[in-house]
């Protein structure tokens, strides 16, 4: 069956790695739906957040094929984890669609970083779902800009 | 000791025991080459034609020693020029380190003359590569690099070196020889489970791959064959993985093998796949491969686990080992199947000639087999010639084929022979090719006669591009669209004069014989070749057509259908 998959990758803080990692992808016809690389408490490690599609065999396919490669440490599909992801979107076409995101920002607790004539910018951080909900909310008033980070995720204790 | 860049990379060689490398100069690696002429009394070198060629060689030489092949290329199209190596040595596992020059660290980047991005190009060819743009990371490096190609699942790897880096000198302090890692020992629960399937079942059949002999498990495999009392195929890497004397030995398995592999293949009960990665051209149609039987596979590398075909149970892990702990856990099976398909009458296909090309290769191959005693080392090219070789030849212990089976490298042959021979003196060293790759690399006759290697180039000439022309018959119309060569008229011999090489020509059955005595006899000093006259419609048969189910393979085309 067919489902979205977390992968939490270790890898070597090398030169390239990350074109290693997305060319594995690219020629074994793996898609990735997001990708986040970021340090970690280690200088020389780096972790990737993978968001992939597919079904289980694919999935352990992706895991076997990425632990061949010389520069990853650890692939770890994560089941019990907290997935987070950060967006940055400007919103609105008025003064008065201004206000009205305010009220939604602050129902979200989103954060206004940077407030125009009409619109205004406004960074979130949360569960997937909730950024979801957050800019099916915003549509009507007119996304100017958006970007999502990728989901981060580490598993639970 | 204070070394330079060049004379660190000669060193790390001589400590890991590569004391034959395989290679072509040029400007991003003078450094490199000053150092070789230096160490002239410690490292052999061998230049070939073309870098492709010396890429073969460091992959023959790998295949039939065993040992890491060594390949060094300068920047741009020295090291664009070794891909189509590499990547042959990638699809078959096989044990290489490529050297490759590069244009000075400041030069990087800005399309200087010769650059190329080596180590961009060949990340999906290589288990892993590395630029060095540090000195003092040199040594370490290039010990890395032969613990990487030597650990789990072999491959080749490469190290990029830019020019500077080679003329710098650094403190060098001898490491010592890499130590590949150790496969971890195969999961006890899997064992049991794949025990219990071979207990359970009565009609088990064996098929060894190139792991079988990467591994160096062939008497494990033989052990194991005995005590589950089955019959035994190889794959085309896994020639020579089981003796194909032994009574066991049903032919190889796949698009071109045996209609009693495949009939073995779909009444077993039980499908033991040992080192191997059913390739597309043994599986023909995943989903109903080996249908009446449960499947085990065996294997170093889990990547390979339910890639192509589903198996029922896996065991991840040095074949030989794995092999050596089933076999300690097996009681002695009898099953009367096994006798009975052993003993079976299959309708195996054997080649005719025609009037006016009365010779077959089947004979040739066949008579070759007999004078060399079955203990030759066959290379081949890539078509109809590598098939052929794989059928006729009887194999009897591993790194005496060497073939490009997954990359099907047109042109590979003639430099791997070489490699072979170079690895194996004591050893008949045989390459038998097609005329269409013959033409590809022939320039490697120079390096065979320059460097007196004496192996023997066995032209079969059908004037056509079989491989490619069978299809064509077959799912093309019969449209033979730029598989005719007959307006190329090639005189071997004068060709092979032209190289310093003699040359004779098969044309009849008498010719046979004494033809390959003598090229044999010559073969002992110095290389030879051998052109053999067919009829350009000897098919490769039996066949099974890509894809379709591995049954009732075809063994008979009628040419004037």
């Amino acid at each position: 069956m067919e489902q979205e998959y977390v992968l939490s990758v270790k890898v070597n803080n090398n030169n390239g790695v990350l074109l290693r990692v997305a060319g594995l992808f690219s020629r074994r016809c793996f898609n990735i739906k997001s990708l986040n690389a970021a340090e970690t408490e280690e200088p020389d490690i780096s972790r990737l957040t993978i968001v992939v599609e597919g079904d289980f065999k694919v999935i352990t396919q992706i895991k076997n094929q990425l632990m061949k490669l010389y520069d990853i440490h650890e692939v770890k599909i994560l089941n019990d984890a907290v997935t987070r992801e950060h967006i940055l979107i400007r919103a609105g076409r008025s003064e008065e669609d201004r206000h009205k995101i305010i009220e939604i920002a602050n129902l979200y607790r989103a954060k206004p970083v940077d407030v125009g004539k009409d619109s205004i910018m406004l960074e979130l951080t949360g569960e997937p779902v909730k950024l979801d909900s957050f800019i099916d909310l915003l549509k009507p008033f007119g996304i100017i800009k958006m970007v999502r980070s990728g989901i981060t995720a580490l598993e639970r204790d | 000791m204070l070394l330079t860049g060049a004379d660190i990379i000669v060193e790390c060689l001589l400590s890991e025991g590569a004391d034959t490398v395989f290679g072509y100069p040029g400007g991003a690696v003078l450094n490199i080459y000053d150092s070789i002429y230096k160490y002239g009394d410690r490292i052999r070198h061998i230049i070939t034609s073309h870098e492709q060629g010396a890429c073969h060689a460091a992959d023959g030489y790998a295949r039939a020693t065993g040992k890491t092949g060594v390949v060094i290329a300068t920047s741009g199209p020295g090291a664009t020029n070794l891909t189509t190596g590499i990547a042959t040595a990638y699809m078959d596992s096989i044990p290489l380190v490529a050297i490759t020059g590069n244009v000075s660290c400041g030069l990087l980047g800005l399309d200087s003359f010769q650059e190329v991005d080596t180590t961009g190009i060949t990340m999906p060819i290589t288990k892993h590569n590395f630029i060095v743009k540090d000195i003092k990371e040199l040594a370490k490096t290039i010990r890395l690099a032969f613990e990487i190609v030597g650990s789990g699942r072999k491959g080749p790897v490469l190290i990029d070196i830019p020019k500077d880096i080679t003329a710098a000198a650094a403190e060098y302090t001898p490491l010592g020889k890499s130590v590949p890692k150790q496969a971890e020992n195969a999961n006890e629960d899997d064992i049991e489970k794949a025990l219990e399937f071979i207990r359970n079942s009565q009609k088990p059949y064996i098929y060894a791959g190139g792991g079988v002999v990467s591994a160096e498990a062939e008497t494990e495999l033989a052990r194991l064959a005995e005590l589950c009392d089955a019959p035994v195929s190889c794959s085309l890497m896994g020639q020579g993985a089981f003796d194909q004397r032994n009574r066991r030995y049903i032919g190889m398995l796949g698009m071109h093998g045996t209609v009693k592999a495949a009939e073995a293949l779909n009444e077993c009960d039980l499908f033991i796949g040992i080192g191997t990665r059913f390739s597309d051209r043994v599986i023909g149609e995943p989903a109903v491969f080996g249908k009446n039987a449960k499947i085990i596979h065996i294997d170093i590398d889990p990547a390979e686990f339910n890639k192509n075909v589903e198996a029922q149970a896996t065991i991840k892990g040095d074949v030989k080992n794995v092999l050596n702990t089933l076999c300690g856990k097996i009681e002695q099976k009898k099953n009367s199947w096994t006798d009975e398909i052993i003993a079976r009458k299959c309708n195996e296909p054997v080649q005719k000639g025609t009037a006016d090309f009365p010779v077959t290769p089947e004979a040739v191959i066949r008579k070759l087999d007999e004078l060399t005693n079955s203990e030759a080392v066959i290379a081949t090219e890539v078509g109809q010639n590598q098939m052929w070789a794989a059928q006729y030849y009887t194999f009897t212990k591993p790194r005496s084929f060497i073939s490009s089976g997954g990359l099907g490298t047109m042109g590979y042959g003639l430099g791997a022979a070489i490699g072979a021979k170079v690895g194996c003196p004591e050893k008949t060293v045989v390459n038998i090719a097609g005329d269409g790759s013959f033409a590809m690399n022939l320039n490697e006759l120079i390096t065979a006669y320059a460097h007196k290697i004496p192996i023997i180039e066995i032209v079969i000439n059908n004037n056509v591009l079989g491989m490619v022309r069978q299809w064509q018959r077959l799912f093309y119309e019969k449209h033979f669209s730029q598989t005719t060569l007959d307006n190329r008229h090639i005189d071997y011999v004068k060709l092979g004069e032209a190289f310093g090489i003699k040359a004779f020509v098969i044309a009849k059955n008498e010719d046979i014989e004494p033809v390959l005595k003598q090229a044999l006899e010559i073969s002992k000093t110095e290389p030879v070749m051998v052109e053999v006259k067919i009829d350009k419609d000897i098919n490769v048969l039996p066949m099974i057509p890509a894809g379709k189910p591995v049954v009732n393979p075809i063994t008979e085309i009628n040419l004037e259908a």
